[in-house]
């Protein structure tokens, strides 16, 4: 199969995610507020694509990225998964697995974290961190295990003398290595990259980037990239989708998304990136204010407060979906003269 | 930046010179700052470049002398000619905040969170200038103001958990501005904030700069916010400068290979598909830095030569003012 094929493949499809919190009004209230911190997000994933979720404090990305692995209960919404390994069987909603199910999914499902210094266990070696999964799985033991995680090593740019030496004896970048090798130790299918980077030092950061591009590659994996640093997302994603307030504004290839951006959030986030060009300064800003709380969401278009072109009607009603061009969609009232509205 | 900027050629405001900050720890001296000089200028900025411990948040702690004991700092730092490195401590506290303020990282562990935001502006208007407290409460909610926060008045009477992180950093920068400081050092001061909010703190800078005369030491991990707000750019590695220049020539031609590294490793400057080119290894220690050039144990053109002499930060390329401490660096400029 070639890559082309291989990437219309579907691998997920995601309806309707929603995840509310529920928060306590203030340290000694019992009242409580819902925090609608994901609120009816939708997308899609290819095998061996990279979907980036790009937005700013608050968005929602990294509790979608949470809750698609079931570290956090989903309210609302399905997550289909269609294995690749059984291409008859029919799509698993990820949501309405039992715990049970779901512990036999890890293997294909992983997660790698923005922080590598919380997300290792101080008293394991590097080298049981990454054989742990393949040990507890039953996949392999003694000698087999032993050099599964040498290859693992090798494969992500540690030395095997690296296997017993505890976490706090590697720098951020090769913990982060350590962390991607137990990612892989299973054949995962999908890895969800929370912020993979941005913890690191710059000059580590294209190091680690490049390996996570080389291993998609090779191995066919696909990313749920969750990222705020745009050069990063343009350089690594197939497809991006942008997320305000918990929803998703704007998805399109990378390339559109870019040089193309339909949905004014999306047009300003992209502007007010600093670019490392400093023939290229900013006039102006055209955003002001902060991006409101997810506790009190604006009503209708939860952009229109900061929406430089925002119109009346934006305060009252939600846009739908407007499908801009092929693959690209943008949730805005004024992009609705210009194509077909989808529904 | 403009050609009216450059042709001026105004005194330094503050002159560092061979700045040495040392800490004992763990058996060990860490000499986290290692000879450090540059100058800064009124109304012009400064970027200070470089990774986690390579020492320049210690440059900026030193500059204000608040670098705990056992730390030891030792060099010349000249304020208006003026040697602060001769003061006591009382007269050295007259400096801080009053003469040259700082701004941080991370506003909420800044900010007392049992005071009202308007009372911590005040604070520093009735230590330095003796204003009386309705004339320093007026005079906060005008700062309030300045700093782009809507309603100062009510804003003034909250408390820092009750703004949002921009808000928060717009009453740090009101604070570090309220005596209107000579030299404002700020380090790392939009890290933590979203983009679009970080670009707005930064075009406050540029206002108050132009408003004030403000001289500005930038100290950012990030290139692309010093591409964006910095007339000069000083690299920074293992203690020490490695590279100084225009912001201009430093992007267009660096000379140091940790420079060139540096800025081949951003992936808006690789085209997508072309890996990312990648600085090999991690940063030393500042217990254990390298013989010799401290950057030879990543550096592509390292010889033996560069384990034996440390290089000097000596005139480099055309531009004049563009320094940098490589003993390659006509290669350097050819990597």
């Amino acid at each position: 199969m070639s890559e082309r094929e291989r990437s219309m493949e579907p691998l997920l499809q995601v309806e309707g995610l929603a995840k509310h919190f529920e928060v306590r009004s203030g340290p000694f209230s019992r009242r409580t507020r819902l925090l609608r911190a994901v609120d009816g997000v939708s997308f899609r994933l290819a095998r061996g694509e990279t979907l980036a979720l790009v937005g700013e404090s608050g968005s929602g990305k990294t509790t979608v990225g949470r809750t698609l692995l079931r570290l956090h209960e989903p309210t609302a919404g399905r997550a289909l998964y269609f294995r690749p390994r059984v291409a008859s069987e029919a799509p698993l909603d990820l949501f309405r697995l039992p715990r049970r199910a779901l512990r036999g999914l890890r293997r294909e499902l992983q997660m790698i974290f923005q922080d590598p210094y919380s997300s290792l266990n101080p008293r394991m070696s590097a080298g049981t961190i990454v054989g742990e999964a393949l040990r507890v799985h039953g996949l392999a033991r003694g000698s087999e295990l032993e050099q599964r995680v040498a290859a693992l090593f090798a494969r992500v740019g540690l030395r095997p003398e690296d296997a017993a030496r505890y976490p706090h004896e590697f720098s951020g970048g090769q913990r982060q290595r350590i962390a991607i090798a137990r990612a892989l130790a299973l054949e995962p299918n999908l890895v969800v990259c929370d912020e993979p980077v941005s913890a690191l030092d710059v000059s580590i950061r294209a190091q680690i980037a490049g390996l996570l591009d080389e291993l998609r590659r090779e191995l066919g994996l696909a990313y749920l990239l969750i990222a705020h640093d745009l050069a990063f997302v343009r350089h690594l994603a197939d497809r991006v989708a942008v997320l305000y307030l918990g929803r998703v504004v704007e998805t399109a290839p990378v390339e559109a998304l870019f040089e193309r951006p339909a949905h004014p959030y999306t047009q300003a986030l992209l502007a007010a990136a600093p670019r490392a060009d400093p023939r290229h300064r900013k006039e102006r800003t055209e955003l002001h204010g902060d991006p409101p709380s997810p506790l009190s969401p604006p009503a209708g278009c939860a952009f229109h407060t900061r929406c430089p072109v925002a119109i009346a009607r934006c305060r009252v009603e939600e846009p739908a979906r407007v499908r801009v061009a092929e693959g690209h969609e943008a949730t805005c009232h004024l992009l609705e003269g210009e194509t077909v509205a989808d529904r | 930046m403009s050609g009216a900027q450059e042709r001026a050629a105004p005194a330094a405001v503050l002159e560092v010179r061979d700045l040495r900050t040392a800490f004992a720890a763990d058996g060990g001296m860490a000499r986290a700052v290692d000879g450090v000089s540059f100058d800064l200028f009124e109304g012009r900025t400064l970027g200070l470049v470089g990774e986690s411990g390579c020492g320049k948040s210690a440059t900026a702690l030193s500059i204000l002398r608040l670098i705990p004991p056992p730390g030891r700092v030792a060099g010349s730092v000249r304020l208006r000619g003026r040697e602060l490195s001769a003061l006591d401590d009382e007269a050295m506290r007259a400096v801080r905040g009053a003469e040259i303020a700082m701004v941080f990282q991370e506003p909420m562990s800044a900010l007392n969170p049992v005071f009202t935001v308007g009372w911590q502006v005040a604070e520093a208007l009735l230590v330095h200038r003796r204003l009386g407290k309705r004339d320093a409460r007026a005079r906060a909610i005008e700062l309030l103001a300045e700093v782009g926060i809507a309603d100062a008045a009510l804003r003034a009477r909250q408390y820092p958990h009750q703004l949002s992180g921009g808000m928060r950093q717009r009453v740090m920068i009101a604070m570090a501005m309220a005596c209107r400081p000579a030299v404002l050092l700020a380090d790392e001061p939009t890290t933590a904030l979203d983009v679009t909010v970080q670009a707005q703190i930064l075009e406050l800078f540029g206002e108050l700069q132009r408003k004030a005369g403000t001289a500005l030491l930038l100290i950012t991990h990030d290139l692309a916010v010093v591409a964006e707000a910095a007339e000069r750019v000083a690299v920074m590695y293992a203690g020490r400068i490695v590279e100084e220049a225009s912001t201009v020539e430093l992007f267009e031609r660096p000379r140091h290979p940790y420079t060139i590294g540096l800025l081949r490793s951003l992936p808006e400057r690789t085209p997508r598909g072309r890996p990312l080119a990648a600085i090999p290894g991690s940063v030393p220690s500042a217990f254990d830095w390298p013989s010799g050039c401290r950057f030879r144990t990543r550096c592509p053109l390292a010889r033996a030569l560069c384990a034996e002499r440390e290089p000097a930060l000596e005139p480099a390329g055309a531009e004049p003012g563009h320094l940098a401490a490589c003993h390659f660096q006509e290669e350097a400029a050819r990597l």
